[in-house]
């Protein structure tokens, strides 16, 4: 009945569970400053789970477990380790972070909405997707107004909740749309579907999902959620949640229609709205004197860039989604990172703020460089083979112009994000006295900014491994 | 296998980039060692490959390296140099080391400058000896961002922040353009590779090689400064540090002619065929316009950076004659241009970096503090103007033969240029050099270090010996122009 096969599926899930048990225990152990240590805890415990499920619970094969539910498949797996890689990057981010880093809830909260992203890419039934969604969902709501004392983050809070709930109940009722005509919620034994009803599901899911990817035109949260909420949350935010909303997009998307009209209906629907998205967040992102707010638009953006692979409803389409995610979420990660570690000090997040940065943190400002021109899409940082895979997959699926969409967005991109570094490296503070201000780094933020940068540089020249194993992933679907 | 050259060519420099950037920031006299250590070393380096390349046989491509990067999207790194390309590494690696001897007074944050320069130098090899598309594109932006920084940090305070977003975006524009050409010939091929030498065996059908040719000749050739797309070039000449302008106008702006040569013209013969006349056309405005917007010019940088302009349209003219002598002398006018242009900007550099002006009119009588400046300047004007016994007529001669066979008027009209620019070369060289020098300047101008004549002789020997023995480069571009030939379908 109860096989290895399950306890391999859900092994990652089982050790965070204990994680987050234990950072509960140990939080009646080490109280008020000793509460960072908490941080640390939750950290070794995910870096932990990583390396113990890269190690053993590898998929070799693509098999659904549990009755159906879930599916233990590669495509899965890799979507995990991602989210979990994160997590433990957003713990480091946490620890020195006021109010936020030395209570266990924090953690607790992060560790559980990790475990839902886990489920929701590996989902494998609508109620189990269902489920997975509001596991992620209600934890990510307690964080973003997790300082109850700041209107922003209160505003933050509550905005996000209101936006979710209103967009998964719609998204629920596409699910029971499908559930009434097809008789399933079993994602791959639902068929026959008929044409007026197919076109309501696609739009009422694509607004489900459009919500969690921060897709235009339901991205009006995000903007304010990314200002309001403590940074290394919006950090997070914009990385893992929006990666898992991808494994959605992707598995429900593929899994129901996966060819003839109905395909064709949402890879255009989803191309259209990319293209908005790049645009829109594009256009948008050039206005902005706030950097969390900036962050927010060319977020909105880059779900359009990341949507252009997964349109081209193919092998190399899904590959090259996956590899941009992995090259994404490590970049901005970074970004928010370097924002977090700036405004701690510095204690605000204008961007004009920044001005003589590079003297003050020669170190922070290198790993800007890094982050902002891999976001760019510059090489040889991640961000550049990431552009050129998912671009090349839309040349393949014949979608020339959304290639060209998304090639001149990424000119617009060019110039916002190189106004960033400019401040950061051409201009001075007043007084010019930048050695009387320096910033320094605590330990966590080092830490996470160095293997962060590492990693974008690693995914942006040595791009073989994780191209194949992205591409290995993405065959799971077809 | 033999000991891999051309990566340790491509490597030096941002090894030297990593290094430096982990040196501590206040000890700048380390700072300088090591980047002149780096820019000597990736000199001999170049001038090696070249040596060999010219004794052993002036046939195809040699040194070639290739190592798989990504096998399943038929992506490696596959390096190799012909008769086009050698000159331009050696041409890359004598411009460098130059260039890091000029800026070593460079006090504001010589770590960062040196790192970034370093990372461009080695994004400039690494087009120059690619073999393979993704590789060119991924070197070619490597080359293209440094510059901003290069530009907006230590440029020209009233200018660089304007000229180095304009730049960027300019170059940025037509490499994303070309990009989507590229990646569309990857597909049609249905080769599964990025591998230039077999894409070059593609036989793409005409219909697409007309459609595609344009984006991707033009997108690069916007880096080579083709007119209507030249606007960011002066405009960024000026606004760089010296270094950094002998770098964008000696070396970088090969980098757009020499890609679009080596994707468009080779990898799409048929629609080079097809549109080279619209390519001499622009190029021919490019060559005239250009001379005549110098001639108007009153900065010093402004006249160079629109004389780049009018030399580079010579190149542009060259190649798109698709004759042997146009293309040969294109070739070689890339590398005597190179020299000359870094020549100019480095003489000028040490000009303003003593009487704090450029401007032509304020100037004068500096011969007489700076000789040494001002004897090598008018070599580079003597090369400019194309006269015999100097690289320029090596280069301009054969082009003009080359225009002449396809379209005499055209050389008729381009041929204007030479006397335009014999005009403006002489003006600024009597202002600046001679006359009376303005009172102010007296007393004001010290004399040049060792190290900077060192430079300024190093650029200016190039240019003599070219020009008095054409033999060391002209055969080995013919060995290059032929293999394009051949692809063109020996037109």
């Amino acid at each position: 009945m109860f096989s290895t096969a399950m306890l391999m599926a859900i092994l990652p899930e089982l050790l965070l569970l204990v994680v987050a048990l234990l950072v509960l225990v140990m939080e009646l152990v080490w109280k008020g400053e000793d509460g960072r240590k908490l941080g640390w805890l939750a950290f070794g415990g995910l870096i932990l789970t990583l390396g113990v499920s890269v190690f053993v619970a590898v998929p070799s094969f693509g098999r659904p477990v549990f009755g159906g539910m879930i599916r233990y498949d590669l495509l899965g797996f890799i979507f995990k380790m991602l989210f979990i890689f994160g997590a433990a990057m957003t713990a480091l981010f946490m620890m020195d972070s006021e109010k936020l880093g030395q209570r266990g809830e924090s953690y607790i909260l992060l560790i559980t909405a990790t475990i839902g992203m886990n489920l929701m890419a590996s989902a494998n039934d609508l109620i189990m997707l269902y489920l997975a969604i509001e596991t992620t969902s209600i934890p990510m709501y307690i964080l973003a107004g997790f300082m109850r004392d700041n209107e922003k983050s209160t505003e933050a809070g509550f905005k996000y909740l209101l936006f979710g709930a209103m967009t998964s109940a719609i998204m629920l009722y596409g699910f029971s749309l499908i559930f009434g005509f097809t008789g399933s919620t079993a994602l791959t034994a639902i068929t026959g579907f008929s044409m007026p009803m197919a076109v309501g599901i696609i739009l009422l899911i694509a607004v489900g999902v459009g919500f969690k990817i921060s897709l235009a035109p339901f991205h009006f949260w995000a903007p304010d959620v990314y200002e309001g909420a403590p940074t290394p949350i919006s950090g997070f935010l914009s990385t893992a949640s929006k990666a898992a909303g991808f494994a959605v997009v992707m598995r429900l998307f593929i899994g129901l229609f996966p060819d003839g009209q109905y395909a064709h209906m949402w890879t255009l629907t989803l191309a259209i709205l990319a293209s908005l998205s790049m645009t829109l967040g594009n256009l948008v992102a050039l206005r902005q004197t706030n950097i969390k707010r900036m962050l927010a638009y060319s977020s909105i953006a880059h779900a359009g860039y990341a949507l252009v692979g997964a349109v081209s409803l193919s092998e190399l389409g899904v590959g090259s989604v996956t590899f941009y995610l992995m090259a994404y979420v490590m970049t901005n990660l970074a970004a928010f990172g370097i924002v977090a570690a700036f405004s701690r000090v510095a204690g605000s997040d204008e961007i004009a703020d920044y001005a003589g940065m590079s003297r003050r943190a020669p170190g922070l400002a290198l790993a800007m460089l890094v982050a902002f021109l891999s976001l760019t899409g510059m090489p040889p940082f991640g961000g550049f083979v990431a552009k050129v895979f998912v671009f090349a997959a839309a040349v393949k699926a014949d979608m020339i112009w959304l290639a060209v969409v998304g090639v001149l967005n990424s000119i617009i991109g060019v110039y916002y994000y190189l106004t960033v570094l400019k401040v950061v490296y051409l201009y001075r503070m007043e007084g010019e006295n930048e050695s009387e201000h320096p910033i320094t780094l605590t330990r966590p933020y080092a830490i996470a900014l160095t293997v962060l940068s590492a990693a974008i540089l690693l995914i942006g020249i040595v791009f073989a491994p994780w191209f194949n194993i992205a591409s290995n992933a993405a065959s799971n679907l077809f | 296998m033999n000991f891999p050259i051309l990566s340790v060519i491509i490597f030096t420099p941002l090894v030297a980039a990593l290094i430096l950037l982990m040196m501590p920031e206040d000890r700048k006299r380390e700072i300088r060692v090591v980047a002149l250590a780096a820019g000597a070393f990736a000199m001999l380096l170049s001038l090696w490959v070249y040596i060999q390349y010219l004794t052993q046989g002036l046939t195809g491509y040699q040194f070639v390296e290739k190592y798989d990067w990504l096998p399943q999207f038929g992506i490696s790194l596959h390096l190799g140099v012909d008769g086009i390309s050698t000159p331009l590494v050696l041409l890359t690696g004598i411009v460098m080391f130059t260039g890091v001897i000029i800026s070593l007074g460079i006090d504001d944050r010589p770590r960062e400058f040196f790192a970034f320069l370093f990372i461009l130098a080695s994004g400039v090899f690494g087009v120059f000896v690619a073999l393979d598309l993704f590789m060119l594109f991924f070197f070619y932006e490597i080359a293209v961002f440094p510059m901003y920084l290069l530009i907006a940090i230590w440029g020209w305070v009233k200018t660089r922040e304007y000229a180095a977003m304009k730049l960027t975006l300019y170059l940025f524009v037509g490499s994303v353009i070309a990009l989507v050409g590229a990646l569309a010939m990857y597909f049609t091929s249905g080769m599964h590779t990025f591998d230039m030498l077999m894409l070059e065996t593609a036989n793409f059908p005409a219909a697409f090689q007309i459609r595609w040719f344009l984006p991707v000749f033009l997108g690069f050739a916007v880096l080579g400064g083709i007119w209507p797309f030249h606007n960011w070039s002066p405009d960024g000449h000026v606004a760089a540090p010296t270094a950094v302008s002998m770098f964008h106008a000696g070396v970088l702006m090969k980098l757009g002619a020499f890609a679009a040569l080596r994707v468009g013209i080779m990898l799409l013969p048929a629609g080079a065929k097809y549109w080279s006349p619209l390519i001499l056309s622009l190029a021919t405005v490019n060559v005239v316009y250009g001379a005549f917007i110098a001639m108007t010019q009153t900065d010093l940088k402004y006249m160079i950076g629109f004389s780049s302009v009018s030399h580079m349209g010579l190149v542009v003219l060259g190649f798109a004659t698709l004759t042997p002598d146009g293309m040969t002398g294109a070739g070689v006018q890339m590398f005597s241009h190179g020299a000359m242009t870094a020549l100019f900007f480095a003489a000028t550099g040490m000009v303003y970096d003593r009487a704090h002006t450029r401007k032509i009119p304020e100037l004068g009588g500096m011969a007489k503090a700076l000789p040494y400046v001002a004897i090598t300047f008018i070599i580079g004007g003597l090369v400019s103007m194309g006269m015999p016994g100097f690289s320029g007529f090596v280069a301009e001669f054969p082009i003009f033969m080359g225009v002449w066979q396809v379209r005499p008027w055209t050389a008729i009209l381009a041929a204007v240029s030479i006397v335009i620019t014999a005009a403006y070369i002489m003006l600024a060289v009597r202002r600046t050099f001679f006359g009376d020098m303005p009172e102010k300047f007296e007393g004001h101008i010290g004399p040049i270090s060792v190290m900077d004549k060192v430079a300024l002789t190093l650029l200016s020997a190039l240019m003599i010996t070219l020009g008095l023995f054409p033999g060391v480069m002209v055969p080995m571009v013919q060995s290059g122009v032929e293999n394009v030939l051949r692809l063109l379908g020996g037109a």
